[in-house]
């Protein structure tokens, strides 16, 4: 637990009959991007909560640092980015941001902060008349108080537009490099991909992997998609190499990732029946989905 | 520790932003002046003078209105951070959740505090200037300003305990006019129907002034007419207030915002956002 920022350890929360959060183990290393992943009622927010200190589990243990979560230390560690996060209409950017601030006992420079989640032009109105994604800047603006240890994220990207997405994984980027430990909740897969540098997936409370995407995708043995379009005749193509017609002109035929090179030089030596080869090695959503149905066995 | 005021700041910020200082403040002056105007008439046979009379006029009003206007800050207090979403960041942060509740106390109390102080104030100065006053009366329009602060007290840190236990903004709400309704108006109702079922038995005696003194609302109304003899014949309820020890009311009128805080702290350490 020494070096670790946060240690979950065989925790579990049930919720009435339903086991919410089942033996769960996690732990992230100081400036380490960690994507929990899962289906809308996996648990992500719940062991978020859990962290927090908010709501109570029935066993196992969760440090943050060394401190108890809820604890003074932990809270004063720890940055915290609810999903779909709201605040009150009446107050502007600024003044929310202030109050956070002499909250968490920091001397920040608020306005600066505004201006780094662009919010530098709308900080003096009021937060009844933002945006939804003008609202998750904010949020995000007060992650960036007093350099947290732990940031924990739950949905960053809900509600913000492509841009405004890049400018959140630049800002995770640059918590992760001053040595925060960032844990981001999401069932955006595909966003997570590049930049996170290991996935955690629950399923139904259960951690079901927890790992690089590289090794994920060497564990499940996912195929390659090879999608070959034929000069004329697909039906010969397909008779040779094997696979499924597509669309008229191409086939579609899956290899492990062992067996690319042979299937490559394979369809090379087709030669001018070949038009196109395009190849898809397999994606977050389809690890996703594998780890997801794995557990169900 | 000053964080609370971080809070209490922000919460002031919001009552003066949204306009409900100037609204409560200006029902308090309106509802102060009409009744002190309309309840003007009997000075000549009491032989008490005006200010004291207007003074028992709004001691009646402030029980049904000072309830309602700490009510109506204090029901969405918990209830509508847990609405937003923003009670779990909140709660993130290092203040406690004593620290927060205390803030929000804070600033909710200056607000009624204002609201009272302008009001009653007003329609007093008003009453003293034509009618005249004397240094009792001067007394009791104090004393009436202080209690009803009190009063309020109570029931923002009775509507705090509904905002937490509610567990949403509309549920708190229905709960708190719930709560208004007893307190004010079918808690007395209950007594008097007992009253005359006992037909001045042992109940009449002896339980029914300190059952009576057991509501604040009641306590507060209680205070104001037994410390003045002017109020008392003024609005015609000397007999239960005889009924009691002079410090029954006032104590009554001070515990009740310390119980009710307390209570609303323990509910508000339940809700899980």
């Amino acid at each position: 637990m020494s070096d670790k920022v946060l240690t979950i350890h065989r925790v579990s929360k049930t919720r009435g009959k339903l086991r919410v959060l089942d033996d769960v183990d996690l732990s992230l290393s100081p400036g380490e991007r960690v994507a929990l992943l899962g289906h809308n009622g996996a648990g992500k927010s719940t062991l978020i909560k859990c962290i927090l200190g908010l709501t109570r589990f029935q066993s196992g243990a969760i440090h943050v640092g060394a401190a108890q979560p809820g604890s003074a230390a932990a809270r004063r560690d720890t940055a915290y980015l609810p999903e779909a996060v709201s605040f009150h209409p009446a107050l502007t950017g600024r003044e929310q941001l202030t109050l956070f601030a002499q909250l968490s006992g920091t001397a920040a420079d608020v306005p600066l902060l505004l201006e780094r989640v662009g919010l530098a032009d709308a900080m003096d109105r009021r937060i009844g008349a933002y945006s939804k994604g003008m609202r998750q800047r904010l949020g995000l603006a007060q992650v960036l108080l007093g350099r947290p240890k732990l940031a924990l994220l739950d949905e960053p990207t809900s509600g913000l537009d492509p841009i405004s997405r890049q400018d959140l994984y630049a800002i995770i980027d640059e918590l992760a490099g001053q040595g925060t430990a960032v844990l981001i909740a999401s069932h955006a897969l595909t966003e997570v991909e590049a930049r996170t540098d290991r996935i955690a997936i629950l399923r139904k409370g259960e951690m079901v992997a927890d790992d690089t995407l590289a090794n994920l995708s060497d564990l499940a043995g996912l195929p390659i998609r090879l999608r070959v379009r034929a000069r004329e005749n697909p039906e010969a193509l397909a008779a040779h190499l094997g696979g499924n017609r597509v669309n008229g002109a191409s086939i579609e035929l899956l290899c492990s990732p062992a067996d690319k090179m042979q299937a490559l030089r394979r369809i090379a030596a087709m030669g001018e029946a070949v038009v196109d080869l395009e190849m898809t090695p397999p994606r977050l959503e389809d690890l996703y989905r594998h780890y997801a149905k794995e557990a169900l066995q | 520790m000053t964080r609370f005021l971080a809070v209490t700041r922000a919460e002031l910020l919001i009552l003066r932003r949204n306009r409900w200082l100037l609204v409560a403040t200006l029902i308090m002056v309106l509802f102060a002046l009409a009744l002190t105007f309309a309840g003007s008439a009997p000075t000549g046979t009491l032989g008490v003078d005006m200010l004291t009379v207007s003074v028992a006029s709004m001691t009646t009003l402030s029980v049904y209105l000072a309830p309602l206007l700490a009510l109506m800050i204090a029901f969405d207090a918990i209830a509508g951070d847990v609405d937003r979403g923003s009670l779990a960041l909140l709660l993130s942060y290092p203040a406690g959740r004593g620290e927060i509740l205390l803030g929000k106390f804070t600033a909710h109390l200056a607000a009624l505090a204002f609201a009272m102080t302008v009001g009653f104030g007003t329609a007093g100065a008003l009453a003293a200037w034509l009618g005249g006053a004397g240094p009792d009366s001067h007394m009791a329009l104090a004393r009436l300003i202080l209690t009803s602060i009190l009063l309020g007290a109570v029931f923002l840190a009775l509507g705090y305990l509904l905002s937490a236990v509610a567990g949403g903004s509309t549920a708190a709400a229905g709960m708190s006019a719930g709560l208004w309704l007893i307190f004010v108006v079918l808690y007395d109702l209950g007594l008097l129907g007992a009253v005359v079922m006992d037909q001045s038995g042992t109940f009449t005696r002896s339980v029914f002034p300190w059952m009576m003194v057991a509501n604040p609302a009641d306590a507060f109304r209680l205070w104001n007419i037994a410390a003045t003899e002017g109020v008392a014949m003024a609005s015609g309820m000397t007999g239960a207030a005889q009924a009691l020890p002079a410090w029954a009311a006032p104590a009554s009128l001070l515990l009740w915002p310390l119980l009710a805080l307390l209570l609303a702290r323990a509910a508000f350490q339940r809700v899980e956002p």
